[in-house]
């Protein structure tokens, strides 16, 4: 079994030349506006700025597709009780349930900030190398560092999952092995009946915790202090013209909020 | 030189010291194997030498620099590299030149240094062209030569081996062995190499044999090797070719018994087979 941790294509469009920064607050200022936007439609005009992105990325439908697939019944809860609970003038009725004017706006807006904002994060993590993403996340969160918060052990944290997801899956798959060699089955979900296959992942994941602590001990890690990378990052023109259009696109949202565009 | 003077070192909440009143020194250049049986202390002592442990008697300075003094600790792990025994556990990023950048990144050396170290490091091991394979898609022998990268970007002058190629095929083993001798020809590296494979063993210029946290055996390994008893009593065997060497000069063949290596062997039988 290979596993391959996150979505990420390698590629070498623009959006995946772009700055792991530019697209980290990229995200931020849609996730904003997608907030921002009042109504149903402005929320899914707002949304389908990311269609552009899609396209330059050279990502395909189906790709996004994958990435929905999994979380449709989520989204379908989410609109369906938005249109049943929000109370307003009813335009239908189907037995009980009656259907608002301002429930469905209400509906397709809450869908259109989930739907879109799933989108926009598979994009980003299909088009950002893990380490870059890691990277990018330690160098915006570095002013926090002033206030206490640990970004340099965050990063390292959060490549260190990457690092380790495969190594215990392949584990996981090695123990399993091992106990249906020993006459055990996995089928069912029940808790119980994975815990043959859960407690000595937990013990070796413990152990290798261990290990590795003292090899990072042993190559001179110590804490964040005076830890300098490898890669560096540099903004370029094109990331200021992406960061430009995403807060334009707050701005045009934050307009109707205000009440400005009605 | 690394000098441990007089080091005694308990586990805490243990009552036998892992470690007994062990004094020794290492030179640079050199390469020194430790065997000894299961829990002997052999890597205990590994871990006194870059300051991973600290010794409750006794010092022990690398090239000066004391292990229980915190100031030093990054130069002497900079100095005194360690490879482990499981690759899984000592490789920490997501990419094989992440992963060697990581020490270097540790000393605080600015990106273009780090990046130049990356580049020779992964050279010297021949990884060069897996630079951005994930570690977990490596082999065995691989991860291990990447572990050495990551020690040999920060130019170690010591380069300590803990079971390094106990978990290898012997394939791997003899490719991450290999390696590592080079290395130490190439770029006068001292090797500590702690090894349960006694043919690994007699291939130093000074062996030492650990058995229950003392020193019981030092010396080079055509004198140590001969000390069967001595090995027995540390549950320890000789090489086969050692065991060949002494049949044979029962038998009247005439050889020195200085032989603990194949290629020794080899040379010496060629050397009477064509009458000198
Ligand atoms: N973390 C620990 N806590 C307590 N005791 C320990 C610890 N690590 C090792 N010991 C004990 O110290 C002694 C020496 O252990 P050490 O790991 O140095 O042996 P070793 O020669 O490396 O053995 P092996 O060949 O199994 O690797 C053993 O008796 C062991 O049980
Ligand atoms: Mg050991």
């Amino acid at each position: 079994m290979m596993v391959e941790l996150g979505q990420y294509i390698p590629g070498t469009s623009c959006i995946h030349y772009l700055d792991p920064r530019a697209k980290l607050l990229g995200l931020f200022f849609y996730g904003l506006a997608l907030l921002l936007a009042p109504t149903g439609i402005t929320a899914s005009l707002t949304g389908a700025a990311i269609l552009p992105v899609i396209v330059l990325a050279g990502l395909a439908p189906s790709f996004i597709w994958r990435q929905l697939k999994p979380l449709l019944v989520f989204l379908v809860i989410i609109f369906f009780l938005q249109v049943a609970l929000t109370p307003g003038e009813i335009i239908a009725a189907i037995g009980p349930l009656r259907i608002t004017r301002e429930g469905l706006d209400y509906g397709i807006m809450a869908l259109a900030r989930v739907f879109f904002l799933i989108v926009a994060a598979s994009v980003l993590m299909a088009t950002t190398d893990p380490l870059a993403l890691a990277d990018g996340l330690e160098r915006l969160l570095r002013p926090g560092q002033r206030f206490g918060l640990p970004s340099v052990e965050l990063a390292l944290m959060l490549t260190l999952a990457l690092r380790f997801v495969p190594t215990l899956l392949e584990e996981a798959e090695r123990i399993m092995r091992a106990q249906v060699a020993r006459g055990a089955t996995f089928r069912g979900s029940q808790v119980k009946n994975l815990m043959p296959l859960i407690i000595p992942l937990f013990i070796s994941a413990f152990r290798r915790a261990e290990g590795l602590a003292e090899a990072m001990e042993a190559r001179a890690y110590r804490g964040g202090k005076g830890r300098t990378r490898m890669r560096e990052l540099h903004f370029k023109p094109a990331d200021y013209i992406f960061l430009l259009l995403a807060v334009l696109l707050v701005a045009g949202t934050a307009y109707y909020r205000l009440g400005f565009g009605s | 030189m690394i000098e441990v003077q007089g080091v005694t070192f308990f586990y805490p909440g243990t009552r036998e010291p892992a470690l007994e009143n062990i004094s020794l020194t290492i030179r640079p250049g050199e390469f020194l194997a430790i065997t000894g049986p299961n829990g002997s202390g052999k890597s205990t002592l590994a871990r006194l030498l870059n300051g991973l442990l600290r010794p409750g008697k006794g010092r022990v300075l690398v090239d000066g620099l004391d292990t229980a003094d915190a100031a030093s600790l990054v130069e002497i792990r900079r100095r005194v590299g360690m490879v482990f025994q499981d690759p899984d556990n000592q490789l920490v990023a997501a990419t094989v030149e992440d992963d060697v950048a990581f020490g270097p990144e540790n000393l605080g050396l600015p990106p273009a240094a780090v990046r130049q170290r990356v580049a020779a490091a992964l050279e010297a091991v021949e990884l060069a062209d897996l630079k951005t394979r994930p570690p977990h898609r490596l082999s065995g022998g691989q991860k291990q030569r990447l572990a050495l990268a990551g020690v040999l970007a920060m130019e170690p002058v010591y380069l300590v081996l803990d079971e390094a190629t106990a978990m290898l095929d012997p394939v791997g083993r003899e490719e991450v062995l290999k390696k590592v001798l080079a290395l130490r020809r190439e770029k006068g590296l001292a090797v500590i190499l702690i090894t349960h494979f006694m043919e690994e063993a007699a291939l130093a210029e000074r062996m030492l044999v650990l058995n229950e946290g003392r020193i019981i055996l030092s010396g080079p390994p055509a004198d140590v090797l001969q000390q069967e008893e001595g090995l027995a009593k540390a549950g320890l065997k000789a090489p086969a070719i050692v065991a060949l060497g002494k049949s044979l000069r029962q038998a009247g063949v005439k050889l020195p018994a200085s032989i603990v290596t194949v290629e020794e062997m080899a040379r010496a039988l060629w050397k009477l087979a064509s009458g000198k």
